[in-house]
């Protein structure tokens, strides 16, 4: 079997426009005045059928729709994209069809729509539940927008996902905790939890080098906040099954676990990676960011992607490693040492073991609770030589 | 060839700072020897670290030409020196090869303790001094009171100082004129057989071993085959040149002049300074007084972080100390860090200067161990042993008694912070010689013993007094007192890089000014490290590094694994930087900083 078999096969459209930049975001996201959707429409298509030569007859295990903020995509582009998918690649029963949405009355009135479209997973960008902070994060709506277009989600779609960004600033243990306890009364059956990132070259990053981004935890405190929400979702029956990502069993993310288990994923949009296996070769796709850019290449080129890059069979080991540790269910002993070509060092398992940041069975190494928080350096020890 | 009388070679000499290389920069622009256009701020100061650090750390020759007011062009050789006390003895040989000084001051700043020991070394040299007050466009410039200073001081004759401005370039011209007229001509026999003195070397990618010489008797010509009069190897010159300061090739060299070669050098001990170079054939009968050999004060060991680096190590350290015949090596093997070298410095910069010279230009990963001065320890025999390295200490059962060096070190200091000083310098076991004012200026005179000077007293020195004291020392002798061998354990094992010897009465002082500057300097891990200052068995203080608690990527999905591999490559990168003891990495500039105390 492939390796990449392990994982499945997704794919991934990126969709890069939103209506604000919030000042705490990396992603590839830009703001424009007028989108000609047809046109982007077009482009789509073309790379679904340049990727789907290349993949005939693959068994697709998810599609999803990312950004930038894919709900102001009509629905009417979000439906060509999925006929076409339908058209190139045979779809698993249960097939996960997601699509990322921002809590917007706007949006919400397209959710319907993109139901109609195959959609049948939303994931809702919420980040908190509470309006001051809400307005720090440089978010347009408000709680009361979001619990609306949340409920409007939960009548329209059978999964339903949102995100929340906590540590922020001036926010205590305690508001964290009250702040989780509601989030976890709306009842969503998935819930991503990310600790606030100052990233590099956001506002926030720039206003962090100045000095000027106050009241951030401490690590102390940050620790015990990620501790405590383990521990609350756990007790409420959506714990975690990656480092930032809850859900109730069976209710995990398909998609994301094609990432996390290293399996093959085509990336079609401005600024899309992807993983694809050909003729036992395994590739990494990149695609240009800017978004004129990328239109620009498909039209005139045929493909929006750059030059790929061959990974070796070392490097795939250590992203699987890299990836597969992030899960509760841990690395694969025997694949890893397949991809390798040589095992895990036994004794620097045995050190994380001792010391209780690892746990061994099955063939398998998990992180623990403890392990999980201070992952990098597990896997900095795991991986390095 | 230059006609003697119309040569003058000089160094320049100051403290640190008061603005030599600045000097040079104007003097090098004013005569035409560099266009503007190819000029930059101390521009002699070409290593990476010089100009990084804003300090001179390499002696720097230049000649230039210079017409002057009597109608004659005269050929100046300039030979800029560092300030710095641990580069020393960079002015010490330099002054070999001339015949004259301009001595330096700051106008706003005046004498300082490095002027003094400048001017000592001059006379010593036979030189004729210029004084030259620089930095007069400075508001707090007192010329008049500052040339005072250098006559009460320094009994030197200051009434025709130059004044100048280094910077706006006011006074140079008048700088150029004194040179020419109160600077004597270098004297020398053209006809007698070939005798010049082997100034100073260096390693060149393209060119091999440069050799820089001055030359007292005789004529050197491009093709002619010298001897190297200690080591008695012989050579053919390739390469004649002077440095302008670029090499600028030149037929031959007669007395009094200054400038390099090269002759396909494969020895590079066979270049030492100070030895004196004739033809192999009709050579002179008497070599030159050497140089002498300068006393490396602050020993440590250096290992390549990389085993299989060693020959690249021993090969580097051969070419540095071409260059730095100040710098003292000798081969070590350690149980915990393999193989590497015992080296000796003139002081702590010097040791830094040498390992991130080693780590650049030879990009050779290092990890240097805590340094230390040179113990003798009297054993119960009747034997004495001198001791580089306290792991090295002897069972204390055979031992007698150890004597540590000692120094007279003289400071210099606004009288504001007389106070501060004093007390400085007997919380370093100071015993108080002297005591003297010029002005508001005093001047102090301490007996202290060198290792409570060597590592971190010049930093402590500024920073207690705002930058505003000097200080230059010497070697005086050595003393027994109660010393005893300090050992430090990471995680329950003991480093030996780490240990030191100490007074027994500063040791616990020492030993939790330790302990708590390496809690700094470890990063946290995921476990708790307990790190421990011990003698003997006995543990003297203790702290706990807690353990790391959280570091985690909060997102990482699809388009995120490359980054985050490439990342991972990085962080193994810089896993180089460290050393492991047991389960503990230590980072290398641990060894250092952590003999730094901040009281
Ligand atoms: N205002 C003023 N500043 C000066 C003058 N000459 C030098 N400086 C400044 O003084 C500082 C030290 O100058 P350098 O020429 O590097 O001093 P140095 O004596 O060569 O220093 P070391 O080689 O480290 O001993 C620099 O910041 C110069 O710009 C001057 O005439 N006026
Ligand atoms: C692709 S992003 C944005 C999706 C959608 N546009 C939105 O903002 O709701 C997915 C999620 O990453 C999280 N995120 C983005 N930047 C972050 C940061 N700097 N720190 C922590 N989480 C962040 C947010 O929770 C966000 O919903
Ligand atoms: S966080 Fe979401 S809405 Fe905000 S700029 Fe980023 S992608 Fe757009
Ligand atoms: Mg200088």
């Amino acid at each position: 079997m492939e390796d990449w078999k392990n994982g499945g096969f997704g794919l991934y459209l990126h969709w890069p426009f939103c209506q604000s930049k919030c000042p705490y975001c990396d992603f590839n996201s830009h703001v424009a005045a007028n989108i000609d959707q047809k046109r982007w429409q077009r482009a789509y298509l073309a790379e679904i059928d340049r990727i789907g030569a290349e993949t005939p007859g693959r068994l697709l295990n998810s599609v999803f729709f990312g950004g930038g903020t894919p709900s102001l995509m009509e629905p009417e582009l979000v439906a060509a994209i999925l006929e076409r998918v339908r058209g190139t690649w045979v779809q698993a029963n249960d097939l996960e069809v997601t699509l990322e949405a921002n809590p917007g009355s706007v949006e919400a009135g397209r959710f319907r729509g993109y139901r109609e479209a195959g959609v049948n997973r939303v994931s809702m960008g919420i980040q908190s539940l509470n309006d001051a902070d809400l307005r720090k994060l440089g978010r347009l709506h408000t709680v009361s927008e979001a619990r609306a277009a949340f409920d409007v989600a939960r009548q329209t779609f059978d999964r339903v996902s949102f995100d929340l960004i906590y540590a922020r600033q001036d926010q205590s243990l305690s508001d964290w905790e009250h702040e989780l306890g509601e989030a976890l009364s709306m009842a969503a059956d998935h819930l991503s939890m990310y600790q606030l990132t100052v990233e590099e070259g956001t506002a926030f990053g720039d206003r962090f080098k100045r000095g000027k981004l106050r009241g951030l935890p401490e690590e102390d405190t940050s620790a015990d906040m990620y501790q405590r929400t383990q521990e609350i979702c756990e007790a409420a029956g959506l714990p975690a099954y990656e480092v930032s990502n809850h859900a109730a069993k069976g209710s995990e993310s398909r998609h994301n676990l094609i990432y996390w288990r290293a399996g093959d994923y085509a990336g079609i949009g401005p600024g899309a990676h992807g993983r694809l296996t050909l003729d036992g070769v395994r590739l990494a796709t990149e695609a240009p960011k800017p978004p004129g850019d990328w239109l620009q290449r498909v039209e005139r080129d045929g493909t929006g992607e750059l030059p790929r890059g061959a990974i070796d069979r070392s490097e795939q080991a250590l992203e699987y490693l890299m990836m597969a540790l992030r899960l509760r269910e841990g690395l694969d002993l025997t694949r890893y040492e397949r991809l390798a070509g040589s095992p895990v060092d036994a004794r620097k398992v045995t050190d994380l073991e001792e010391i209780g940041m690892v746990e061994v069975s099955a063939d398998r190494v998990r992180a623990t609770a403890a392990g999980r928080m201070v992952l990098n350096s597990v896997i900095a020890d795991l991986a390095g030589d | 060839m230059t006609q003697l009388d119309l040569i003058r070679n000089f160094s320049i000499v100051a403290h640190i700072d008061h603005g030599k290389s600045t000097l040079a920069d104007r003097l090098i622009q004013s005569t035409g020897t560099v266009a503007d256009r190819d000029m930059k701020a101390q521009l002699l100061d070409s290593m990476d670290i010089e100009r990084e650090r804003g300090i001179t750390i390499k002696a720097n020759t230049v000649r230039i030409e210079y017409p002057a007011k009597d109608g004659k062009t005269y050929v100046l050789n300039l030979i800029d020196t560092p300030g710095h006390v641990d580069f020393a003895y960079e002015v010490s040989r330099s002054m070999r090869a001339v015949e004259g000084s301009l001595l330096v001051v700051d106008a706003s700043q005046g004498v300082e303790a490095q002027t003094l020991a400048n001017v000592y070394q001059a006379l010593d040299a036979g030189h004729e001094i210029v004084p030259v007050l620089n930095k007069i466009d400075l508001p707090a410039a007192e010329p008049d009171r500052i040339r005072q200073q250098i006559e009460d001081v320094i009994g030197l004759d200051a009434s025709d100082a130059v004044l100048i401005s280094a910077k706006s370039g006011l006074g140079i011209p008048d700088v150029l004129e004194a040179i020419v007229t109160r600077l004597p001509a270098p004297k020398g026999e053209r006809d007698a057989p070939l005798k010049a003195m082997l100034v100073d070397s260096w390693y060149d990618a393209y060119l091999g071993v440069v050799v820089m010489i001055r030359v007292m008797d005789g004529v050197i010509r491009k093709g002619d085959r010298v001897r190297m009069m200690q080591t008695n190897a012989v050579y053919g010159i390739d390469k004649l040149a002077v440095l302008k300061p670029q090499m600028v090739d030149i037929p031959e060299l007669g007395p009094g002049e200054i400038g390099i070669f090269t002759a396909s050098i494969k020895q590079v001990r066979d270049t030492r300074v100070g030895d004196t170079i004739t033809h192999e054939r009709k050579g002179c009968e008497k070599a030159l007084d050497g140089f002498k050999p300068a006393q490396p004060v602050v020993f440590c060991g250096l290992f390549p972080v990389d085993a299989n680096e060693f020959e690249a190590l021993r090969e580097a350290i051969e070419k540095l100390a071409l260059n730095d015949a100040s710098f003292s090596y000798e081969m070590e093997t350690s149980a915990a860090l393999g193989f590497g070298f015992r080296c000796g410095f003139l002081g702590l910069l010097h040791l830094e200067v040498v390992r991130d010279r080693l780590e650049r230009e030879y990009d050779i990963d290092l990890i240097t161990t805590a340094p230390s001065v040179v113990y003798q320890i009297y054993m119960k025999d009747g034997t004495v042993q001198e001791l580089h390295n306290p792991a090295d200490m002897p069972d204390l059962t055979y031992v007698d008694h150890i004597e540590e060096p000692r120094i007279k070190a003289t400071i210099m200091v606004p009288d504001d912070y007389l106070g501060d000083i004093l007390k400085l310098c007997q919380d370093r076991r100071g015993i108080q010689l002297d005591l003297s004012y010029a002005g508001s200026r005093a001047m102090v005179v301490y007996d202290l013993p060198l290792n409570e000077v060597v590592f971190d007293f010049y930093d402590r020195l500024k920073s207690v007094t705002k930058g505003y004291a000097s200080f230059d020392y010497a070697i005086t002798g050595y003393r027994e007192d109660f010393l005893v061998k300090m050992s430090v354990l990471v995680n329950d094992e003991p480093v030996d890089a780490l240990s030191m010897m100490v007074h027994r009465d500063r040791a616990d002082m020492r030993g939790r000014a330790m302990v708590e500057k390496l809690k700094e300097l470890i990063p946290r891990h995921m476990f708790k490290i307990p790190i421990q200052a011990a003698i003997g068995g006995r543990v003297i203080a203790r702290e706990t590094l807690s353990a790391m608690r959280k570091d985690v990527t909060a997102k990482c999905y699809g388009g995120d694994a490359t980054r985050k591999r490439k990342l991972l490559d990085k962080q193994k990168a810089g896993k180089k930087k460290m050393r492991q003891f047991g389960k503990v990495e230590i980072p290398q500039q641990a060894f250092i900083n952590a003999l730094k105390m901040d009281g």
